[in-house]
Order: structure tokens, then sequence, then C-alpha cells
């Protein structure tokens, strides 16, 4: 398949940054295998994640965008190693985890952590607060007994909560204050990556607000990097450094939000900027990009360019040949990028 | 569907393999072996030693386990410790009696079951629905000796209605009639015990159905009551309630072994107990293997069933 | 279509504004899961009419030696004597008093129920948690065991391996504690199949907890309602399943006094006819325990039924 970007291609898009990666994402697959028949032959794949590269710098915020289904989250459970490639690599301080064995990998685990979309579930019923943030600690030896209590004090005064959330079960709590839950639990390890899988998309705008608030001090109180997971660019506006758009298991466009947003280059980031809502209703009279049709089924995706069946621009050759992810900094992959 | 069939039947062979080792390895753990109960007690060391290399006894344990499998494919499941028949003719006298005995109890099971659990399902949470509940804790609570004890006090003694025990009056002609006056009461015992864990599941599989959106549908459209239980509701139900005694075939069979030995009733049940009393493993482990097989096959009708019955069932 | 010329410099929420915090409302009172359960179960009537006769038979066994008027093996100066004010029970064949029998007997019943249970929930937690957390050719082989394991008659294989082991109250615990595990092992890989989905699991995963960990302390303690529904009406089965064994001469032998030995006697049809104290109130007592424990099991079902729950 030509759709594997050359790794030059991708360091020149990285370019820009400065510095070593925190982590280099190398030709990321995810394939899920489909099964039929008496003897459960596989007959295909589910190609959720299909040849990733890119890379994440230390302190900043790179944001995966895309519609549900295109791979986002799989990407992200497959850098944290919860959902381990099919193929590709995900080489984190120079080390390829996919060759750490069990034990090296539990060891390095604290430094890649994740927040949960669902707060609910994300949670153990079971379990205190007090003892959620405790565990990781003990588990890994971080901190004696006398120091616990210390410090999930301080981790949840940090996050927002008080000392007297400790003895609480998570049920007492709302989806926000569970979410900051979820936070202070990631937190307490010192990570130096955290990736968060929508963790505000399943909360109240208000609240959605506030989350992003404290994620966005952490990572300066703490020299935090987000690998943020979004459906719709609004959230990711505040808080990205970068932004990557993806479609069906491929980043399309990639660049600093800024470029994203002011000039994006790729029509399908075009159709994702045009169905983010507009507040200033004397703003609004401009005219809206309808993307048309459904998302094709990722076991059989269209040949070239995935996006042809629903771009407005399609010519021939987007039914034949994949595109490159190309460019310096600023990178797409169209035959026809806009301007 | 025909996969899902092919796929449940290949699921169900290496169970059936797994079921002939377990039986295999019982069989051999127990005392006593088949040269040692059938030669004389004058023998001597020599003879024991020389009959048991002639049988096979010094043979490694898997190269008996073929040889005990392939005698069972044919047909052949060893002679008895105790009588020296061959098991296969001991059992094939007392199938008939046990399989009469299951079979009725399952049709009193059916008969009691399926009105209360329908009756206590249409009408949740009134008395009748209690004394149904009730009726049913107390049928699974309740043992089948016990049972079976204070059917024979109150019926046979009390007032002599039925016969205490046996298939047919000693001395007597037999005839159908003769049989029917003794098989009542067994049958009666054994499906009582049934029906009782069967009314709880007829209640509930009832009870999702009408919770159903089309019966409320049927109902809207104005359809009386009666047939919207009768047409509608029921006709959907009953997949899960005739297969319901797929499930409870191990209990059925565990109940006549009981309930035979209570009636002597001349089946496989009795021969049970009595070659427990004999320690006559193979025959004891013959009757396991087959019943095994009779609740494997029971399992897979089941889900064959099933599938035919209920378009919605994934077959993967 | 023309590609729009997108406005940016408007925003949903001005994120900027430093929002203030919510206040967060101090909680009331803990109130744990137990609580919740506990509280639902006291409104199942017959559960509670349940766990009081249970407590009432635990009481008998425990305290047997101070409430039975004499020792079950002693032998009094009446055979087969029918109640009277001196033998609230009358006495059985051998001339021992069956009131205390009776009471003596609720040991028996209630060791093999509690003891075997305690094994088989033991083998099928571990075996369906193997199962369920590792799949693939694991949960193949296990769970082929357990169809094994189910397609015997129970009562049948008992028999045999019982004759074989030689009848007494420890084999009998030790060999329904090895055959009964194939239902709890089958509810637990469901458990676990479906709680090994939740994100709580998978964030444990990223925190770097081991897998005996995951298993033991986060997702077995979220499967305790179902093994405990399951293990109540296993405690009930295996009383009966003991009384029958017992009854048919294959348990627990005299003169140890069980309540199915005790209905032993009864399979002569005089003594069915003339003596009925001598097997109505043993049948009587394996009536009440097995329906009391039922009925728990019935109210500790509803209780945590996640249906309702919440």
């Amino acid at each position: 398949m030509s759709s594997t970007t050359s790794l030059e291609t991708d360091r020149k898009a990285d370019a820009p940054r400065q510095g070593t990666p925190l982590i280099e994402v190398q030709n990321l697959k995810k394939y899920y295998p489909i099964k039929k028949g008496i003897l459960s032959k596989t007959v295909g794949h589910v190609k959720a994640v299909d040849g990733l590269n890119f890379s994440i710098y230390p302190g900043e915020t790179i944001s995966l965008v895309g519609e549900s289904g295109c791979g986002k989250s799989t990407t992200g459970q497959a850098i944290v190693q919860l959902d381990p490639p099919t193929e590709g690599k995900v080489i984190f301080q120079g080390r390829d985890l996919s060759t750490l064995s069990n034990t090296e990998l539990r060891q390095l685990r604290p430094q890649l952590q994740i927040i949960f979309q669902d707060p609910y579930s994300s949670l153990n019923p079971r379990k205190r607060v007090g003892d959620l943030l405790a565990e990781p600690l003990l588990v890994h030896k971080l901190a004696d007994k006398s120091e616990v209590t210390r410090k999930v004090d301080d981790i949840l005064e940090i996050v927002g909560l008080t000392k007297h959330h400790r003895n609480h079960y998570p049920h007492e709590f709302s989806g926000g204050q569970r979410q900051r839950i979820g936070i202070a639990r990631a937190l307490i390890l010192n990570p130096k990556l955290i990736v968060c899988d929508e963790p505000v998309s399943a909360l109240d705008v208000s609240i959605q607000a506030q989350v992003l608030n404290l994620l966005k001090d952490l990572q300066q109180k703490f020299q935090l990097t987000y690998l943020f997971i979004a459906h719709g660019l609004g959230a990711v506006k505040y808080i990205s450094d970068r932004i990557a758009v993806m479609y069906l298991g491929k980043i399309v466009e990639l660049g600093t939000t800024e470029e994203i947003f002011k000039n994006p280059r790729h029509p399908y980031t075009q159709i994702l900027l045009s169905a983010y809502p507009v507040p200033n209703p004397h703003l609004r009279n401009r005219n809206r990009v309808v993307v048309e049709g459904d998302v094709p089924n990722p076991a059989n995706p269209p040949k070239g360019c995935s996006f042809h069946t629903r771009c407005p621009l399609a010519q021939s050759i987007c039914r034949e040949k994949t595109p490159d992810l190309m460019g310096s900094g600023h990178t797409v992959a169209c035959h026809f990028p806009l301007a | 569907m025909f996969q899902y069939i092919v796929r449940r039947i290949l699921i169900a062979l290496p169970v059936l393999f797994g079921v002939t080792i377990f039986s295999f390895l019982i069989v051999n753990m127990a005392p006593g072996n088949p040269v040692e109960m059938q030669i004389n007690p004058d023998a001597t060391a020599a003879d024991i030693a020389l009959k048991k290399e002639a049988l096979g006894l010094n043979d490694p344990l898997y190269v008996q386990y073929v040889r005990w499998l392939s005698g069972i494919l044919h047909g052949n499941f060893g002679f008895s410790f105790s009588t020296h028949q061959a098991v296969t003719g001991m059992i094939s006298d007392r199938i008939g009696p046990t399989l009469l005995l299951m079979g009725t109890a399952i049709i009193i099971a059916y008969l009691i079951a399926i009105p209360i659990g329908i009756l206590s399902a249409t009408r949740q949470y009134s008395w009748m629905d209690y004394l149904s509940t009730s009726f049913s804790f107390l049928g699974i609570s309740i043992p089948h000796f016990f049972l079976g004890l204070g059917a024979i006090y109150v019926f046979s003694i009390v007032f002599q209605i039925f016969p205490t025990g046996g298939m047919n009056t000693l001395g007597g002609t037999g005839g159908f009639a003769d049989t029917f006056n003794h098989l009542i009461l067994p049958a009666l015992v054994l499906g009582t015990g049934i029906a009782g864990s069967m009314v709880r599941y007829v209640r509930s599989s009832v009870l999702e159905i009408l919770g159903q959106d089309y019966l409320r549908t049927a109902r809207s459209k104005g359809l009386k009551e009666f047939f919207v239980i009768n047409k509608h509701a029921l006709r959907n139900a009953l997949i899960p309630i005739i297969t319901v005694i797929g499930m409870d075939i191990p209990l059925l069979i565990g109940g006549a072994v009981v309930t035979e030995q209570i009636f002597q009733w001349p089946g496989l049940g009795q021969l049970t107990i009595q070659s427990i009393g004999s320690r006559d493993y193979p025959t004891l482990m013959a009757m396991n293997l087959m019943a095994a097989v009779a609740v494997l096959l029971s399992n897979l009708i089941t889900d064959v069933l099933y599938s035919v019955a209920d378009p919605r069932i994934k077959y993967n | 279509m023309s590609m729009a010329n997108v406005k940016l410099d408007d925003q949903a929420v001005s994120f900027e504004q430093q929002i203030p915090l919510a206040p967060i409302e101090e909680l009331g009172e803990e109130e744990s899961y137990l609580r919740v359960i506990t509280k639902r179960f006291f409104k199942h009537k017959l559960a509670v009419l349940g766990l009081i006769v249970f407590t009432l038979i635990l009481l008998m066994a425990i305290l047997a030696p101070l409430l039975a008027p004499r020792s079950p093996y002693a032998i009094t100066d009446q055979f087969s004597a029918a109640p009277s004010s001196k033998y609230m029970l009358g006495t059985d064949q051998v001339g021992r008093d069956l009131f205390s029998r009776l009471i003596y007997g609720s040991r028996v019943s209630l060791s093999v129920g509690i003891g075997a249970v305690a094994i088989y929930v033991a083998i099928g937690t571990i075996l369906g948690a193997i199962a369920g957390y590792f799949g693939k050719w694991v949960d193949m082989i296990i769970m082929r065991i357990t169809d094994v394991f189910m397609s015997f008659p129970y009562l049948m294989v008992i028999l045999v391996l019982v004759s074989i082991m030689g009848p007494s109250l420890f084999n009998i615990i030790v060999v329904l504690g090895l055959l009964g595990w194939p239902g709890i092992a089958r509810i637990v890989r469901g458990s676990v199949l479906s709680i090994k989905q939740m994100d709580y699991i998978k964030a444990g995963v990223a925190l770097g907890y081991s897998a005996p960990r995951l298993v033991f302390q986060h997702i077995l303690p979220n499967c305790l309602g179902p093994i405990l529904v399951n293990a109540t009406f296993g405690i009930a089965a295996a009383i009966i399943t003991e009384a029958s064994l017992s009854f048919l001469g294959m348990g627990v032998q005299p003169p140890t006094a069980s309540w199915g030995n005790m209905l032993k006697d009864a399979q002569s049809l005089s003594v069915l006819a003339s003596q009925p104290w001598l097997w109505v109130p043993p049948g009587i007592m394996i009536l009440l325990s097995v329906l009391s424990i039922n009925f728990m099991g019935d109210g500790l079902r509803d209780a945590m039924d996640p249906k309702s729950l919440r």
C-alpha cells in the first residue's frame, strides 16, 4: 500500500519543533480481524489505524481530531500500550515500547497515563477515592504509608477537590468531580505524557470549561505533555499547540493550531471547521460546507484517497492514487490542497 | 444457521471426548478389577497375573483407554462385576421403565408449570403470583425422597389409592392399566420437583415477552386481553418454555435415581443404587457415560432448536 | 459547492476567560454499596424470614451440646417409642433419643453445605477469572472442561465417587466441592469478561498494576454479587444432596446423626406407616433449612439486581 508516509516527510513535518521528541509514532497500524465461517477464518481486517507517523514533543499538546470511528481513540490506547499495535513502533524517549518485557513495561507505565471519556466507568465503584489514589503510589513504592495520605490530600487539592472527599465512593460525585478524580489518578505518578481521550465530551458545557482550564493549569505546573483526543475542533483550539486531523485511520492534515484554523488545506478539515458553531449571529451568514454521505466502512476503505467518496473537489486521480502526507511543518495528504 | 449448527457440533465433540476420558479414569480409579472379580478364589497369583496379561491390564493407560473406547463404539461396555453379564444387556433391560417414568414426569411438569407460570406472570404481584412463587420454592426445596415418602404415606397407606411401589402388581397379569396405576405416583413426585424450577422460568419468560412494545401495540389496537396473551405473547414465550427441559435433564436424572429407589421402579436409577451396593463400577460408569451423552445431546438439540425457532440468535 | 471562508475569531465559549470553579457541595453521610444492598435485602419479607429461620438453625448447630437433652449416641430404655413427655420426638429403632439426634443432625447438613460450597466457590472463581481475564485458548480449554463436568448428572457421579472414596462426612464435602464449581466458573467468567472492558480496568493496566492485582482487587470484588447469590443457592442444593446420599446409604454413616440417614429407616413400609415420628421431623428440618436458604438467595438476587439498583 502506498499510504505509508516515508519517515523523511515526517521529519520535515516536525522540523519547526525544537528538541528531541518525547514520543515517536512510526507507521502505527491497528487492524482488527473479521472472522467468518465454521472455523472462524479471518476474511479481512478492519483497519482502525492505518499507518500513522507523527512525533510528540515535550511540553506540547497535540490533538487528534476526527469523526467517531476514525481511529483516534485506538491511536491513543495504542500509544499507552493498552491495545498493542498490529504493526509499527511507538518510541518513548528512544525506547521501542513493543520490545519491552512485561516487567519493564509495567515499570515504565507510570510515565504514560490516560484519562477516559466516561467518568462513570473509569473509576472502580467499590473503592473509596482515597484508596483509588493511594493504590498507584503503593504499587510503585513511590511513597511509604505515612506519606501516602498527605500525597493523596495534596493531589485532591491540586485538582480542585478537598481532603474530605477521600472517604467517599465514586458514585457520590458528579460527572465533573469524577473526571477530576480521574485526572488526579493519572497525575499522582508524575507522568510525562497524558493521553486525554475525549475527557470533556461527556460533561456539561460549563463543566467542560472548568476541566479544560484545570488541564491547562496542570500542564504548566507539571510540564506535562498531552495527546488530546476530540471529535470536534472546539475544545481543541483552546488547548492545543498542534492538531492532527484524522479520517478513516489516517492523518489527513497536521499543523499548528493557528495554521489549521487560519489556513486549512485539506477539504475535510474545512468541512470540520465549518461545522464549528459561531456564537456571533452577525457572522453567521457564511456559506456552510455540508458533508455528504456516510463514513465508508473501514473494513473496506475506498481505493485512492479515502475521502474521495465525500469530497466536493474530487478528481479522477483521487480515486486512483492515495495521497501522501506532504509539505514541511504544515503537512497535508491531498492531491489538490487548498491554498 | 447451518454454519452455527455445524460449529455447535464441533464444540460438542471435544466435550464428548472429555466425557469419555473422565469416565474411563473413574472406572480405573475404582478398586477391584475384572480379573479379581471374575475368577474363582482358589486361583494362584500366577494365574491372576496370566489372566491380567491376557486381558491387557498391564498395558499403558492410554492403550487401555483406546481399547475401552473402541469397545464402547461397538456397543460393548464390558461386564458387570456382580452378575458377570454384559453391561449393555443389563442397561437395555432397564432403560424402558426409566424412559417411561421420565417422559411421564416431563409431561406432568409441563402440565403443572405452564399454566401456573403464565397465570402468575399475567397477574404479577397478585395472590396467585405469590402462591405460585411459594409453590415453586417448595418444589425446588423439597427433597425428592421426602416428597416420595409423603406421597406414599398419604396416597398408598392412608387412602390406599395407588400401590406403594413396583411397576406391576406381583403375580398379576400386568397390562397397561396396571402399569399406569403404578406409574402415577412416582411420575407425580418426579414431575413436581422439576415443575418447581420450571414455574420460575415460565414466569420470567412470559414476563419478558409481556414487557415488549409489540404487545402494547396489540393492546392499543383494541385487542381483547385474551387474544393479546394467547395469540401474541404465548407464541413467542413458547420457545424458551419448551426448551427449558434441556437444562433440567441432569436434575431429572438425579431425581429419577432417588424416585426409582423409593418406589422400587425397575429402571436405571434402581440399577444405579444396586450397582453402588455391589460396587459394580463398569455398570455404573456405563450408565454415567450414557447419561452424560444424553445431557450433551439434549443441550445440543436445545441450542439447535433455539436457533431454528428464533431468527434473532446470533450465529457466532 | 465552494469552500467556505471560516471566521475563526469567535468561539462558542470564551475559554480564555477564567471561569471560577463551581463550589463543590459538601457530601452527605457516605453510603456504601454494602449498605444499599442490606437495606434492599431487608425489604424482601421472605428473605428476612429465611434469614431468621436460618440463623435459628445455625444457632441450633453451634449450641447443639447445650440444647440436646441427651447424647445423640446414648441408647435409652425404650426402642421405637412414640413421642412422650420424656422423649419429645420419641426414640429410634436402636433406642436413641430422636430430638437430640435431630439437633445434632443440623451440624452435618450445615457443615456439608458451607464446606462444599466454600471449596467449589474458590475453585470456580479462580478458574472463571483465569478464563475470563486471559481469554483465547486458556478460556477455550477451561470452558470445555466446564462443559465436561456439567454433562454428567451430578447425583450419579457423586454416588460413584463417594462409593469409591468411602462414604464419610469429609469425603462428601470434598466430592461435592470438587464437582460443584462449573456453575460458578461460568458466572465468574461472564462477569470478568464484561468488567474487563470497563475503563477503570484499562486505567489499572495503564497504572502498571499486575494481572493478579487487577483480577483479585479490581475485577473480582465487582462480581461478588452473582457469586454470593449462586453460593447461597448452592448451600441449599448441597444440603439436599447430602440428605439424598445419606438417605441412599452413601452419605454420613450411622451412628453419626444426619437428617438424611434418619429418614433412611422410613424406606421400610411398616416404619413409614406406623412410626411417622421417625421420618417426618428430619424431613421437615431439611425442607425448612433448604427453603430458608433459598429465600435468602432470592432476596440477595433481587437486592443485587443491577437493573433495579439506582
